[in-house]
């Protein structure tokens, strides 16, 4: 299930400006890694350039090489949408589909993919919202909005959504930045089930939330603004939180800088 | 405490000892009122300057000026202005209602009279001068398929070029095609009238109908496409574009082709809005008079079929009847504009619960 993402050199543009520069670096299947770093670092773009999200920006572009299993996700006969449901991603902000009712949000992947038949689109949304810590607490409204849900039970509903369509990377752009302690603990411990099966890359500006749930840890930063973003370290979470090989990481882990 | 939040100010506003403060009583405003319309009608009748409409209107601005000058007294500057602020809204609030109040109970008076069950089963067929009956019915059958046709011919592709615009559009077409939307926004009826007689009626029809131009309701619902296509496409475009970027990102993240995203998530997420653009594209189709008269031609008697001869439709029934010589064309008027209204009421409010947020907006 779980794959092996790889980066080779991956330089992200908005137009004309350089928002990352030659990325390097490989995340095992069944792993977490968090990619941690000040805020315009590049981060995200990176995040997003792994599964294709970046290039929906009006004059985004991607060069370089970024590989699922060696496809690499940016050759020319590759589709996206393919692409997509391999690589799912989890939102900064929870974002349900307003006009669905949480179950319908839940199948939304499948459903929109194709899929009809009742009692598998019912099967997927119990297995997703179990794997998500969410079935005992809306088994008894399936029929109700989603966006009637808390926001920490928001989250977890896309989590969810993203899960039931079973993709092999599961992409989390900062999913607990707008959520409660409680929430957040809960989407942790939810990293830590999920990490059985998929392969996770989290974005976080919350440190302990990256020493705590992540395997590997990616550092990234910025010379000063409006230089492209690059990647200072990658190692072992516990070896960048306790002894990292670069002056940089280890200012800004203990809060010398940015 | 505050000191630093102000102190670009010379001295920081005194703190006020208590949080409480002197108010008005609550009978304050009504007495001012009161007093306010008894003083405005000695004036304007003691000097007898004027009527009714005087005294109200001397009476609003007297209130004001006593509202104000009593809340300054007592309850201080800001209450003061705020009260005043207070009721010149109520009153633009009044002076926006009065007119389409009065609309509604002139046309419910007046259109009344001929309320009958003749008037909604017979045309104004082989009706004379001196015949007091007569209806409508033929008007009402025009109105419903031309503005039906228009609305259908309408709707698919106002709603496909918006969604053009704003999801696929790119560059100088995409440009070009909102700047003449724009455009013909702007169109007069009587031109989209002249514009579908000349190239319709006068080249087209006589295609279909061996090689004599021929009036038809299609022609109206030609015409009356013209006028509708710029209010839906701007408002669905507006409303798409309201649509928020993430749950467009959310759909795509699912692996989610973009065509089925717009579908399924994008439009049913803006559909009120866009039904509302409709309704209101539909209102100002179903009242248009001078292209139904250019290419339809107007008529007496029932037509159903849109696609041959002379139709009528409710307007022009209206604008006919409003300029009929007889006695009894007026009161068929004022019947005919109630029935438009109530027609062009119903069919919003139909759309409305059609289209609210079904089962989910409970």
């Amino acid at each position: 299930m779980a794959k092996r993402v790889s980066a080779s050199n991956v330089t992200a543009y908005y137009g004309g400006f350089k928002a990352i520069e030659n990325i390097n670096l490989t995340v095992e299947p069944k792993t977490v890694t968090a990619l941690i770093g000040p805020s315009g670092c590049g981060k995200s773009t990176f995040l997003r350039s792994i599964n294709r999200m970046h290039e929906v920006l009006p004059g985004a572009r991607v060069e370089g090489s970024l590989t699922i299993d060696d496809q690499d996700i940016y050759d020319r006969d590759v589709d996206v949408t393919a692409v997509r449901r391999t690589i799912g991603m989890v939102f900064q902000r929870p974002n349900p589909f307003p006009t669905m009712s949480i179950f319908e949000n839940v199948v939304a992947g499948l459903k929109l993919n194709g899929v009809r038949k009742k009692s598998i689109l019912e099967d997927a949304a119990e297995k997703a919202l179990r794997a998500a810590n969410l079935w005992g607490e809306v088994k008894d409204r399936l029929g109700k909005p989603g966006a009637g849900l808390s926001g920490g039970q928001q989250q977890r509903l896309c989590i969810a959504r993203t899960i039931a369509v079973e993709p092999q990377v599961v992409l989390m752009d900062e999913p607990c930045s707008a959520l409660d302690p409680i929430s957040t603990l809960a989407i942790e411990d939810l990293m830590f089930q999920l990490k059985d099966k998929f392969t996770i890359i989290i974005v976080t500006h919350n440190m302990q939330q990256a020493a705590r749930v992540s395997d590997r840890t990616a550092f990234f930063s910025i010379e000063k603004t409006g230089d492209p973003g690059r990647l200072i370290e990658y190692d072992n979470t516990q070896k960048i939180f306790s002894n990292p090989s670069v002056k940089k990481t280890e200012d800004y882990i203990t809060g010398r800088f940015g | 405490m505050t000191t630093t939040a102000t102190s670009h100010r010379t001295r920081p506003p005194a703190q006020p000892d208590s949080l409480r403060a002197k108010r008005l009583p609550w009978y304050a405003a009504p007495a001012i009122a009161v007093a306010a319309l008894a003083l405005s009608a000695v004036l304007v009748y003691g000097t007898s300057i004027g009527g009714p409409v005087l005294v109200v209107v001397l009476g609003a601005i007297l209130y004001l000026v006593g509202l104000f000058a009593a809340a300054n007294a007592v309850e201080g500057r800001r209450s003061a202005r705020n009260r005043t602020w207070s009721a010149l809204i109520h009153s633009a609030f009044v002076l926006a209602v009065l007119p389409l109040v009065s609309v509604v109970w002139t046309l419910v008076s007046k259109g009344a009279d001929r309320l009958d069950v003749n008037f909604f089963q017979t045309s104004m067929n082989n009706i004379g001068a001196r015949d007091a009956n007569g209806g409508a019915y033929h008007a009402i059958v025009g109105t419903l398929e031309q503005v039906g046709i228009a609305t259908l011919i309408t709707v698919p592709l106002g709603v496909l070029c918006a969604i053009y615009i704003v999801e696929y559009g790119r560059g100088k077409f995409a440009f070009a095609i909102r700047f003449f939307v724009d455009v013909m926004t702007g169109i007069p009826s009587i031109v989209s009238g002249l514009f579908v007689l000349a190239f319709w009626v006068l080249i087209v029809s006589p295609w279909f109908n061996d090689g004599r131009p021929s009036f038809s309701g299609f022609a109206a619902a030609l015409a009356l496409s013209v006028l509708m296509l710029p209010t839906i496409v701007r408002s669905t475009e507006e409303m798409l574009r309201l649509v928020p970027a993430p749950l467009r990102e959310g759909a795509y993240a699912l692996g989610v082709p973009k065509w089925k995203t717009i579908l399924r998530v994008v439009l049913p997420t803006a559909l009120p809005g866009i039904v509302t653009g409709v309704m209101l594209a539909i209102a100002r189709a179903a009242g248009e008079t001078a292209p139904v008269l250019l290419v339809a031609g107007g008529g007496a008697a029932i037509n159903t079929n849109p696609f041959e001869n002379n139709q009528s439709s409710l307007s022009l029934f209206v604008y006919q009847q409003a300029g009929d010589a007889s006695k009894y064309a007026p009161a068929r008027a004022w019947t005919a504009a109630l029935t438009l209204v109530a027609l062009v009421l119903i069919l919003t409010i139909a759309a409305k619960l059609l289209a609210r947020r079904n089962r989910l907006s409970r």
